[in-house]
């Protein structure tokens, strides 16, 4: 790093310590022996993680949370992959306009979504099941799988199809041989960031969720208002342990600051 | 040289049948429920006779000319610009040290500082929480015995304590926007105002930061839409009565129970970005056509 | 019969036209170029014959059918491409193989021909190979031999050697022209190397700007080019501008002060073309001065500064003294070594 001074290392130090400090600080109090909460220095104990187990509430809404996550997941992929390759592939009007909707999502602040989810299911009389949730999340996710499956199929070499066909291949079999098999690791990391922004979502889930069909960062929202104490900090510390997993995945297998640039301009929230 | 299967009008409708099960997920759940909102924001509703289907004014009267709303508006405004600010002060300088890193260092910063972003914002809050907490909390604690301040200073349930969490959150979509137009910069051309005898510093404010300028404020685009929707740092940090656009929504909607007030609500915070966010970018784009083409 | 027709095809792009009036009848067994310089659409012509693109106008016939209305997976032609399009999951053999499968040829015929198909284009032991782990060269004979296992009754390549360096395409261009006799298969080629075309082809289609400029043999467009498009994209030529004039019933052709008699049917003010290596200086003929005078290796290089503008002449290193630089020269050649177009008004 010896192309920025001293004064410019300083800073970065700083800002560093700025974006880590309050996720550190979450992780170190989950490991406190007390009761309340404390920034433990010399005893560290599993204490409040094993005490995760006596309150199934938040067992649930986090086998919720991972259920969500890996289903909507999968159903945007279903939707975004098609979509993707229309949009990659061929030349037809309203083109641009589709593409602009398919990531509105990003663009619609969360909070109105939820509140247009929370309407539109209680009319059509599926308020509060987990069916609206997948939903709700299938579109809120969309954008991201769509993103990325996008530029795996902008970025791969057309001739290649194009020697596919010219060999006997059908659409189908061009398809599932060599377009699949190209775009895949696009298709997976879309998976994973999909996953990640679901089971991370709290803003729109909040609106849609119901005691039996609470994920957990709504838990979590609702535990918190009413008190922080370790346990909170245990169940965020889990939490923030998945997140790193994933994301040192993702890092590695398609690199980070790719993932979230993909073709578009503004990254996810 | 590839040549697109394109201008074809079997590829059309091919590409249509492809993108038509998203389109039409997305028009039965994304446009109609938006319109119904809209639509919401008309209704009457009372304590006790719950919500009319009638189509009146008075939800927008009311926002429109209740001070408690355009406090609660210009709040969220205020607090959504300063998050911006910050990020702009720091982040800008940062992409700029985590690009003239090397190799290892560089990936592996750059996975800490955008890393957050994906890491739950709920945990990421609570870790606000912690630091700020009251008088002893450990920010206040630091302060003092490095002798910045003499009393402690309050930090839960005021806009400084709300605008540094969202600043935290928000860091790395301005680090990421700041990097990208980075990466595109050419480094010789830095090399070459250096041959030509300017000094470092002249060098960023001459070269790198006209260059780069539209990367910051697409980013502080970014960074101001989602600070004025945020909704999960305000409302833990701010507490119940420092309400901003979204957390009173939120309110409206599952504490007063009023769905049409609380969608007015949605449907203002939505216009008003939608305006702010569209005319910034033509705006932007208007100033930096040429970098554009 | 013609193998392959095609009958004034075009297309156009919205407002542009890549392709205008292509007509052209391939003979089985041939060996066809399409010469021309970048975007003057040659891809645009080649795609249209693989049906990767549909002509605007015109129609394809292969063996007598219409080949338009066929989708480009029932044609049957083997294609190369210039990024080698290889399927990069796949190793040379099941490459190779992909073409077969999709004709459900059985396994054992299908493992034989793979086999075989590698081993004519030199990598027998590549089976198992990644692309990613092959050398352009090598990368390009994978595509050559997917291409040619299916048996395709017409070979198309677009500008196959181009990402190689010049060692290897030259190599991979004798290669190419043997086993294409070998096989005999109708062959058709793009580039704009007007070398390869000269050296490969039976029949050049010279291009400019979406249209046809001449077809010929490799002599005849180099030699009797059809315009002054062709004459200067076929190597370097020069063109001098002189006058038909009649005196005493005798036409002569005169440029500066260089004539020979002009050919019966001549008249007014024409274009005479003559390659530079066609060239020698003499005692008397169209006078200059050497303003250049470049070594290199086996022949010499004048640039010269004639009455009639600008000439090149390239003279054989045959040990003879040359003239110098600043010297008063006439340049002369032979009747049957220039080739004459009516002048068009410019
Ligand atoms: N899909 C397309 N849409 C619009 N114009 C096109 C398209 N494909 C080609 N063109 C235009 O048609 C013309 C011919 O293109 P083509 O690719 O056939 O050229 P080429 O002779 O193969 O050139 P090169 O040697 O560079 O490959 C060009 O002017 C090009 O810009
Ligand atoms: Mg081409």
């Amino acid at each position: 790093m010896s192309r920025n001074g001293p004064a410019a290392l300083v800073f970065h130090t700083l800002f560093v310590v700025f974006m880590v400090a309050p996720i550190v600080v979450v992780c170190w109090v989950a490991f406190t022996p007390e009761g309340f909460l404390s920034i433990p220095t010399t005893n560290f104990s599993l204490r409040w993680f094993k005490a995760l187990a006596n309150y199934p509430e938040f067992v649930h809404a986090f086998a919720v949370s991972l259920w969500l996550g890996a289903l909507s997941s999968c159903v945007a992929l279903l939707f975004a992959v098609p979509a993707a390759l229309a949009l990659s592939r061929y030349q037809f009007r309203g083109r641009d306009a589709l593409s602009a909707l398919f990531l509105s999502p990003l663009m619609i602040p969360h909070v109105v979504l939820g509140i247009a989810f929370l309407r539109f299911f209680t009319s059509a009389g599926i308020g509060g099941t987990f069916l609206a949730l997948v939903i709700a999340h299938v579109v809120v996710v969309f954008p991201f799988a769509l993103r990325l499956t996008l530029a795996a199929a902008t970025g791969m070499d057309r001739s290649v199809e194009m020697a596919a066909i010219s060999l006997g291949a059908d659409g189908w079999t061009m398809f599932r041989r060599v377009t699949l098999p190209a775009i895949l690791p696009g298709i997976v990391s879309g998976w994973m960031l999909a996953f990640i922004q679901s089971f991370d979502d709290l803003t729109m889930t909040i609106f849609l969720a119901t005691p039996g069909t609470e994920t957990l960062p709504v838990r979590m929202f609702l535990y918190i208002q009413d008190n922080i104490d370790p346990l909170v900090t245990s169940v965020s510390a889990s939490v923030i342990a998945i997140t790193m997993t994933v994301l040192i995945l993702l890092d590695r297998c398609y690199g980070l600051d790719r993932v979230l640039t993909a073709k578009g301009g503004d990254a996810g929230r | 040289m590839s040549t697109t299967v394109s201008a074809n009008p079997s590829d059309a409708r091919t590409g249509l049948t492809l993108a038509l099960p998203a389109l039409m997920l997305f028009t039965g759940v994304v446009v109609i429920p938006l319109a119904m909102t809209v639509l919401l924001s008309f209704h009457d509703w009372g304590q006790y006779k719950g919500i009319e289907p009638v189509f009146i004014l008075k939800n927008w009267i009311e926002i429109v000319s209740d001070p408690y709303y355009a406090e609660m508006f210009w709040r969220t405004f205020r607090v959504a610009v300063l998050a911006t600010l910050i990020t702009a002060v720091f982040g800008v300088p940062e992409a700029y040290i985590l690009n003239r890193m090397q190799g290892p260092w560089k990936g592996l910063f750059l996975l800490i500082i955008i890393g957050p972003l994906l890491i739950s914002v709920v945990a990421r809050t609570l870790g606000w929480a912690l630091l700020f907490g009251g008088n002893n909390g450990l920010v206040n604690k630091l302060l003092m015995t490095s002798g910045l301040i003499a009393s402690p200073l309050r930090f839960m349930f005021t806009e400084t304590g709300m605008v540094i969490a969202l600043a935290h959150a928000m860091m790395p979509f301005m680090v990421l926007a700041v990097w990208t137009a980075l990466q595109r910069l050419d480094p010789q051309v830095e090399n070459a105002a250096l041959s030509l005898g300017a000094g470092s510093f002249t060098v960023i404010r001459r070269i790198v930061l006209p260059q780069i300028m539209p990367g910051v404020l697409s980013g502080a685009i970014i960074v101001f839409s989602l600070s004025a929707s945020a909704f999960a740092t305000p409302a833990i940090i701010g507490g119940r009565r420092l309400k901003v656009a979204a957390t009173l929504a939120y309110d409206e909607f599952l504490n007063t129970l009023n769905w049409p007030l609380g969608a007015a609500v949605a449907v203002l915070l939505l216009i008003a970005l939608v305006l702010i966010v569209v005319g910034s970018n033509a705006l932007i784009e208007r100033r930096y056509q040429e970098m554009f083409r | 019969m013609s193998l392959l027709e095609l009958d004034r095809v075009g297309k156009s792009f919205g407002p542009n036209t890549a392709v205008e009036e292509f007509s052209l009848a391939v003979t089985k067994g041939e060996f066809i170029s399409f010469l021309g310089p970048s975007g003057c659409g040659k891809t645009t012509t080649l795609q249209m014959i693989a049906g990767f693109l549909d002509p605007s106008h015109g129609t394809i016939r292969l063996e007598g059918k219409d080949l338009v209305a066929m989708p480009p997976a029932k044609r049957g032609l083997g294609i190369v491409f210039q990024s080698y399009a290889l399927f990069p999951h796949m190793t040379a053999a099941e490459n190779v193989a992909f073409g077969l499968e999709m004709r459900k040829v059985p396994r054992d015929e299908r493992d034989e021909r793979v086999r075989k198909a590698l081993a004519l284009v030199g990598l027998a032991g590549y089976e198992g190979r990644h692309p990613r782990r092959m050398s352009g060269g090598q990368q390009q004979r994978v595509a050559l031999a997917r291409a040619l296992v299916i048996r395709p009754s017409v070979l198309l390549l677009d500008e196959p050697l181009s990402n190689l360096d010049a060692r290897l395409r030259e190599d991979m261009q004798i290669e190419l022209r043997q086993i294409q006799r070998n096989l005999g298969t109708t062959t058709i080629l793009v580039t704009h190397d007007q070398i390869e075309a000269m050296s490969l082809s039976d029949r050049i289609v010279v291009m400019s700007k979406g249209k046809i400029e001449q077809i010929g043999t490799p002599q005849q467009v180099y030699e009797q080019p059809a315009s002054a498009f062709v004459a200067q994209f076929l190597g370097k030529t020069n063109e001098f501008a002189a006058e038909v004039e009649r005196t005493a019933g005798l036409a002569r052709l005169v440029a500066g002060s260089w004539s020979a008699p002009a050919p019966a049917g001549a008249t007014g003010t024409v274009t005479i073309s003559v390659r530079p290596e066609r060239i020698s200086f003499g005692s008397s003929g169209l006078a200059g001065r050497i303003t250049s005078r470049i070594f290199q290796g086996n022949h010499w290089l004048f640039q010269c500064d004639t009455e009639c503008g600008p000439a090149i002449v390239i003279r054989q290193n045959d040990g003879q003294p040359q003239p110098d630089q600043g010297e008063t020269v006439h340049l002369i050649w032979q009747d049957s070594d220039m080739s004459l177009r009516a002048s068009v008004a410019a």
